[in-house]
């Protein structure tokens, strides 16, 4: 009995290993590949190991390429996506502390905003036609509020959630100690958020870094691109340098990657935690 | 031999006048003030000692930043205290809305670079661009590219390239092993076909992939058009015809049809891209190419690829009589009339040097010839023309042999045309049903324009 | 896990402090930062939409055209397929991930050799960029030389034409979208299973259920919150999903891959303003018809439980 469930732990991973091998891992192992090659190898266009690496000298053209947009881009997208996570973070948690503890009248109208915010899809003409009118239209710190407010709902979501498996006699003892309304938020809740933090920042960066249709409406430009937008710009210009433009793919991953072997045991048990108290 | 041909190609450019009543009818809104005082014109002193720097945008390609930046350095060369900056922006629909959205709030910079035509008729160019028409050195420019130019009573830009030709490249090497000969009627093409395709290559190139390419056989048939209803740019700007109820209009998309049904296209059609087309051709595992001659300027660079294997030929029609080719007109540069001052001076002066000898010979330096030019003065041919650029020539030569590409004769051109020419080349129209969309996609364009009679 | 489920069931607890210290200790305007820019930025021009869907637009001048646009977009045959495109899209891709995700999860959940790689390369692809996927697929894709047509002919199977077939191309897409974002759908799956009091199987198993009953009785119905969640949240992407489409087929090969947000974007390119925030308003129609009702029904379902 022990044996054959042993034989059976062992049997599906391996099947699962082989399948995933096939499915999964095979696409990015032809992405590195055809990243190594020469121009005239990639556009073969065959799933084989370089003959020749060329890994630095592709490196480096990409880099140049159209006057070091890459560098532009990869600026443009850490600030874009470093400054719209943290705002999403804070401002999510604001409303969803005050929304979760404070009954009024307005809750049923603010909670039928946010699930209002998730479900409509963005109105991206008169969006830009206001943005015009700020001054904001195609400049950075525009898109880093058209990513908030896009990214608002789904964040004041998950903290609610959670914050409501947070005792409220906490507070009390906090507000009966002397302290305000920031002091409380900031000292007292917003430490015990760790987990939902977590979880909030890996699927808000993952979503705003890999972000393509708002670049595209609302940052048009070659001189703030993101980099995504620049992906999309190389593919024409990269129609006949497949290496090149598999090199720029694996280069726009690499951050995700990181933040990926940093964070991978905290995603299951963010959402765990984050998502399933409710 | 290269002296005649040149006076020969000249006196013919200059009789490539078809379309003079064209564009006038579409002004749009009344014409502002915009005209320049002709005493700030085009004199070529020099003299004035103030530094001035002229900011110039244009699309960012290889060929159009290569012909502006050969045109500044020339231009500089002789006026030391004007200097022009080239700003590069993206190419396609991306970079018509930054010109307009330029234009419109009053960024643009000193000149720019933009087609003429339809798309130029978009920016409004009576309420945002200063009429050229007063100015000595427009009449150095070619009628038939004025025609491109002109909205209402204002003539905008002066020409910045050569004429391209859009018909059919094809594969030397396949016609001489094959014993073919250039066919001028579509019978005669469809018999060629018939003949490659039994000797095992493809017929016709086809390249979905990148979907502007799929076009060609609809746009450049339009000197077809004219033949069998002259006139029909402005009927059809008027809202008076369309490409239901005109058969010969109709006719591109009966040709991409028959080219599909008789299977006739490379098998990769659906995805390849403009690049592997080429390639195609060049290395010869296919025939004909349907295609605008600037894209031989890049064969050479193929590996195998030899342009002196290619050649070229008018897209033909029903009859041998009336062969001809559909020409595109090149882009222009234009002044926004925020430009004042100091810089317009310095502007006028540029599209002085531009609509000059000088200024082709700056081009032809820089970047080579790709087709005749549409200055009036400039006579000289180079010497080193590429076999299919050759090819154009006789067309110009012939009187009545050229007609401008509808684009430039209407403002009329609907967005979505090359979809539709994707869908009907892999089957999924019928030109009669490809017509009908298309006439609906342009009804929207006219209607967005303000055009009347839509 | 309801992360979508309406207030209802967060209510504030007790009454113990006086609603003068409540309003003190959590302030309205904690709101205020994130109202305005969700105000203005979100619900403003979604507000302005229905006006501008009734216009012929510049972005600088407009004439109001009544229903014009909307009548032109039913009467064109390539924006009525779209709008099937985007419903096929989002519920293939939605379904897809319910199913693949739940039995991911459950085996995952279980005893299995190399259980974090596993976990960690299917959750992988969600974080790589959607058009850097776009692009890979589109070149394993093709008809040809592409590699999977490449593998399916080294076992004499001659592959279809994905995204060059026009009966095929959105299916292709479809499917890329899958392998894209299961991942996903099984973590929220995991997380949910992690959620099932362990005493609920144990007991079921001491009552002798075989394993079919027990999934049939114990794992489906706990795992019913998180199975609204995937549905919803996948849903909503694939009713709205751009990128990936764009990235292969910019809707092509002619309109055959077409869905509401590619053609609102070449309305937009096209320069119909008008036009195409009509598309947005036929969208906002398609999405919230479908995805609201389907969500009060869940949550209620979700509440039965």
């Amino acid at each position: 009995m022990k044996r054959e469930k042993l034989i059976f732990t062992y049997l599906s991973g391996i099947l699962g290993i082989i399948v995933t091998a096939v499915l999964f891992v095979v696409p990015f192992i032809f992405i590195i590949f055809t990243a190594l090659k020469t121009k005239g190898e990639a556009a073969l266009l065959e799933f084989s190991p370089p003959t020749e690496i060329r890994f630095f000298e592709n490196l480096v053209e990409v880099i140049q390429a159209r006057d070091f947009m890459v560098i532009t881009a990869f600026i443009n997208s850490t600030i874009l996506t470093v400054s719209s996570v943290a705002a999403l973070v804070i401002l999510g948690a604001m409303v969803a502390f005050v929304l979760q503890r404070r009954m009024t009248k307005f809750n049923g109208l603010i909670n039928a905003l946010i699930l209002a915010g998730l479900i409509i899809p963005p109105a991206v003409v008169p969006t830009i036609w206001v943005l015009q009118g700020l001054g904001l239209f195609k400049t950075l710190h525009g898109l880093i509020f058209i990513q908030i407010a896009f990214g608002l709902s789904f964040t004041t979501l998950l903290f609610r959630a959670f914050i409501a498996s947070i005792p409220k006699e906490l507070d009390e003892a906090a507000i009966i100690d002397g302290a305000g309304p920031l002091k409380l938020f900031f000292r007292v809740i917003f430490p015990l958020l760790k987990s939902v933090i977590f979880t909030v920042i890996i699927l808000q960066s993952i979503f705003i870094f890999n972000d393509f249709q708002n670049p595209l409406y609302f940052l048009p430009g070659d001189e703030n691109a993101t980099v995504q937008l620049t992906l999309y710009n190389f593919q024409a210009q990269f129609n006949t340098s497949f290496n090149l433009l598999y090199m720029n793919i694996l280069i726009i991953t690499i951050p995700m990657l990181i933040l990926f072997l940093l964070f991978n045991n905290r995603i299951v048990s963010g959402m765990t935690a984050g998502a399933v108290k409710g | 031999m290269t002296s005649l041909r040149s006076r020969k190609a000249m006196t013919a450019i200059a009789g490539f006048t078809v379309a003079a009543f064209a564009l006038s009818g579409c002004a749009s809104g009344d014409s502002a003030d915009s005209g320049t005082s002709t005493d700030t014109g085009s004199s070529d002193s020099g003299s004035s000692s103030e530094p001035v720097e002229l900011s110039f945008l244009v699309d960012n390609s290889d060929q159009t930043v290569g012909t502006a930046e050969a045109l500044a350095s020339a231009f500089t060369a002789q006026n030391p205290n004007i200097t022009i900056d080239v700003e590069t922006r993206p190419g396609g629909a991306e970079g018509d809305n930054i010109v307009k959205t330029r234009l419109a709030t009053g960024e643009m910079t000193d000149i720019f670079w933009y087609n003429s035509g339809s798309l130029l008729q978009a920016l409004n160019p009576n309420d945002t661009l200063v009429d050229l028409s007063g100015e000595d050195f427009m009449d150095n420019v070619n009628e038939a590219f004025i025609a491109g130019v002109t909205s209402g009573d204002g003539v905008f830009g002066v020409p910045a390239q050569t004429a391209m030709g859009g018909g059919i490249l094809y594969n030397k090497d396949i016609y001489a092993e094959l014993g073919l000969e250039v066919p001028v009627t579509w019978d005669e093409f469809m018999d060629n076909n018939a003949a490659i395709k039994a000797a095992g290559y493809d017929p016709v190139i086809q390249t979905y992939g990148d979907t502007w390419t799929s076009q060609l056989l609809v746009l450049a048939d339009y000197h077809n058009v004219e033949q069998a209803n002259p006139g029909w740019a402005a009927d059809y700007t008027a809202n008076e015809a369309n490409y239901s109820d005109t058969a010969s209009a109709r006719q591109g998309f009966d040709r991409l049809q028959e080219i599909h049904e008789a299977g006739y296209m490379n098998s990769d059609a659906a995805t390849a891209l403009f690049n592997d087309g080429l390639a195609k051709l060049a290395l010869g595992e296919g025939a004909h190419y349907p295609m605008l001659t600037f894209a031989v300027s890049t064969i050479n660079d193929i590996e195998g690829g030899d342009v002196e294997k290619i050649g070229f030929f008018a897209q033909p029609g029903d009859s041998a009589d009336s062969n001809g080719l559909t020409v595109w007109l090149s882009a222009a540069i234009y002044m926004p009339q925020t430009t004042e001052g100091a810089e317009r001076e310095a502007a006028l002066q540029f599209m002085d040097f531009v609509a000059s000898a000088e200024g082709c010979a700056a081009i032809t330096e820089g970047v080579g010839q790709q087709g005749p030019y549409f200055i009036n003065s400039c006579t000289e041919v180079d010497e080193s023309l590429s076999s299919p650029i050759r090819d154009m020539f006789p067309y110009f030569e012939t009187p009545g042999a050229t007609t401008p590409a509808l684009e430039f004769l209407s403002p009329v051109k609907g967005p979505a045309l090359e979809q539709i020419t994707v869908a009907t080349g892999t089957g999924q129209y019928t030109a009669e049903e490809a017509a009908a969309l298309y006439d609906e996609d342009v009804k929207k364009q006219a209607q967005q324009l303000g055009l009347e009679g839509w | 896990m309801a992360v979508i489920g309406t207030a209802s069931k967060t209510k504030a607890s007790g009454k113990s402090l006086q609603s003068r210290h409540v309003s003190k200790a959590y302030p309205g305007w904690f709101y205020a930062p994130a109202a305005i820019i969700y105000g203005v930025l979100f619900l403003l021009p979604t507000l302005l939409s229905f006006f501008f869907s009734l216009t012929r637009w510049t972005l600088f001048d407009w004439e109001f055209i009544g229903f014009d646009n909307f009548l032109q977009f039913f009467s064109e045959p390539f924006l009525i397929q779209g709008t099937f495109n985007t419903l096929f899209f989002a519920f293939f891709t939605s379904g897809t991930k319910v199913v693949l995700g739940m039995l991911l999860a459950i085996w995952l959940s279980g005893p299995v050799f190399a259980k974090g790689y596993l976990r960690a390369v299917i959750f992988f692809p969600v974080l790589v960029s959607t058009v850097g996927v776009g692009i890979t697929f589109k070149e394993l894709m093709q008809p040809q030389d592409g590699v999977i047509n490449a593998s399916l002919s080294f076992f004499g199977i001659e592959g279809p034409g994905w995204l060059a077939d026009p009966g095929m191309a959105l299916f292709s897409v479809a499917i890329v979208d899958v392998w894209r974002g299961v991942g996903i759908a099984t973590v929220i799956y995991l997380a949910g299973l992690a959620a099932i009091p362990q005493e609920y199987t144990e007991a079921a198993l001491m009552d002798g259920a075989t394993k079919l009953k027990k999934f049939r009785h114990i794992t489906l119905p706990l795992l019913f919150p998180a199975t609204s969640t995937v549905i919803i949240l996948s849903l909503i992407g694939g009713l709205r999903s751009f990128d990936l489409i764009w990235a292969m087929t910019k809707g092509g090969p002619g309109f055959a891959s077409d869905v509401l947000a590619s053609i609102i974007f070449k309305q937009y390119q096209a320069g119909f303003y008008g036009l195409s925030t009509a598309g947005n308003v036929v969208l906002f129609i398609v999405v919230t018809a479908i995805v609201y009702p389907l969500n009060r029904w869940l949550n209620k379902r979700e509440v039965d439980y």
